[in-house]
């Protein structure tokens, strides 16, 4: 069972903020979304990834300098700029 | 131009670069596929006002080829649902019947064919999101082999499942638009050198299609299953081998799909801050408390919900309980699919478990994923899958779905341009 503290805490870990009724309401669609995936639990723990196909895994290529987007063009749906740079919000 | 269904979130011109096979044709893109110029949505308010700065390579493609696009289609917020009312500009409407979906994700470009209002139109398929709509609107949507078409460009929801690929009133302009598309690209690294080769000759005698038991249950409406088995009949009829087969996988297929689709895309949706693009943040309180705003105000319901439940099943203590279980079941339908490919060439089944939904019928949201039953297997295994008009049920389109061996798009399209030749006959 998942708990309204449960809900608050993902949302917490995922940077989503919800509004009270929306936490009514994934908490009780949560519950039955993660009820259906029970069925999960019938399968092993191990195995998994045992690929088939396997003529194309992992292609390697040299490194290589192409053009990329000239910088004015790489920021300009930034918000906020400064300078060239994108700006944003103080992390400390 | 007049939207009635709300198809388009933008309307554009981009005119031809040059002439070729698709000279003269209009053509409507979904808008998460990247266009230089013109604002580019994902059908998300969060996404709002932004506009790329450069072309998807499917867009390139397209273009050389003497294309014209014409708009940017309306679809679920990233993708994210079948119906396209979780778009944040309001649902498109089915051509057939306005008080019906026009299905989902691909919806917009769904109606804009089938209205006419659009000659072909390229969409994305997750987990059904081209077949879906296809089968929805009455026309044929393909999602082709994973690496087939490459995705540079496209916004990305669930990288392991998504395809881009073609719908078209014609399984002939399928076949057209798929040889325009499959092309190697480096700029994505699962894009494999494989072009599409194929003159569609409509000749499936010898050809072995399996039926498997489990795509007539789940909640499958008896009067789809009804049309479809008919439309196996009618392939049988041109020389097919028909042979009841099973997929017993099929009982995880869904919760290993949104298990894998939601961890997806809380990953890659992470993205979406505000600071490079996209609705502005505020900058005086902190990084997260400035984040959790912004994103409150521009994901709608849908997206948070996939978000905050594969935050959930990637996080310590429940991946090995979700994530890691899912990529079991995921192998287990890659196996069945390969195990069935021994025995036969193709495998048929409805595309969706009904006819489109009337609008606000699926406001739950686990009844509607169950929908996704039998379009999620082909993007577990990567493998093409196409959905064509078979039948109706109600005076609503039903889909044929024919699935095949990975790169062996050109047998499945072959095998559906067989049947709209036969049915075109008959009609």
């Amino acid at each position: 069972m998942i708990s309204r503290k449960d809900v608050e805490h993902i949302a917490e870990l995922a940077d989503i903020g919800l509004a009270p009724e929306e936490v009514e309401e994934f908490t009780h669609q949560f519950n039955l979304i993660l009820d259906y995936f029970e069925i999960l639990d019938q399968l092993p723990a191990e195995g998994g990834w045992t690929r088939t196909d396997t003529e194309d895994l992992n292609v390697m290529r040299e490194d290589l300098v192409v053009p990329s987007l000239p910088q004015h063009e790489a920021i300009m749906n930034a918000s906020a700029r400064e300078d060239g740079f994108i700006k944003a919000p103080r992390v400390m | 131009m007049g939207d009635p269904l709300n198809a388009f979130i933008t309307a554009c011109d981009l005119p031809p670069l040059k002439e070729g096979r698709l000279s003269g044709l209009r053509i409507a893109v979904k808008d998460n596929i990247s266009t230089a110029g013109v604002p580019t949505t994902c059908g998300s308010r969060i996404l709002q006002g932004y506009v790329p700065p450069y072309d998807a390579f499917v867009v390139e493609l397209l273009r050389a080829e003497g294309a014209r696009i014409v708009g940017k289609t309306n679809m679920d917020e990233f993708g994210m649902g079948n119906t396209t009312e979780n778009s944040g500009f309001g649902p498109t409407l089915n051509p057939i019947d306005p008080r019906r979906v026009s299905g989902g994700s691909s919806g917009g470009s769904g109606a804009a064919v089938a209205a006419g209002m659009a000659d072909l139109a390229l969409g994305s398929d997750t987990g059904g999101s081209i077949r879906c709509p296809a089968a929805f609107c009455g026309i044929a949507g393909h999602k082709p082999t994973y690496g087939r078409v490459s995705r540079f460009g496209l916004v990305a929801y669930a990288n392991s499942l998504e395809q881009i690929g073609p719908l078209a009133r014609s399984v002939q302009e399928i076949a057209t638009l798929l040889q325009v598309l499959c092309r190697h690209d480096p700029r994505d690294s699962t894009c494999r050198n494989r072009p599409f080769d194929l003159v569609p000759t409509g000749e499936i005698r010898g050809v072995k299609i399996g039926i498997p038991e489990e795509f007539f249950g789940f909640g499958v409406d008896p009067r789809v299953a009804a049309v479809v088995y008919r439309a196996i009949e009618r392939l049988e009829e041109l020389g097919a081998e028909v042979i009841a087969c099973s997929m017993p996988s099929m009982k995880y297929a869904l919760a290993a799909y949104y298990t894998t689709c939601m961890s997806e895309a809380s990953s890659n949706l992470a993205r979406f801050d505000g600071v490079r693009y996209g609705l502005p943040v505020d900058h005086r309180p902190s990084w997260h408390e400035a984040f959790r705003e912004v994103r409150k105000r521009g994901f709608g319901s849908e997206v948070k919900r996939r978000v905050m439940l594969g935050t959930f099943a990637l996080s310590a203590g429940y991946y090995g309980r979700y994530y890691a279980k899912a990529q079991i079941a995921r192998d287990l339908v890659r196996e069945d699919f390969a195990q069935l490919f021994r025995e036969v060439d193709l495998i048929a089944g409805p595309t969706m478990p009904t006819i489109a939904f009337r609008l606000g019928e699926k406001s739950d949201p686990l009844s509607s994923y169950l929908a996704d039953i039998l379009t999620v297997p082909a993007n577990l295994a990567g493998i093409p899958a196409i959905s064509i008009p078979c039948g109706e049920v109600e005076g609503m389109p039903v889909g044929l779905q024919l699935m095949g061996r990975h790169f062996q798009d050109e047998l499945v399209v072959d095998a559906a341009y067989a049947y709209e030749q036969a049915r075109g006959c008959e009609r």
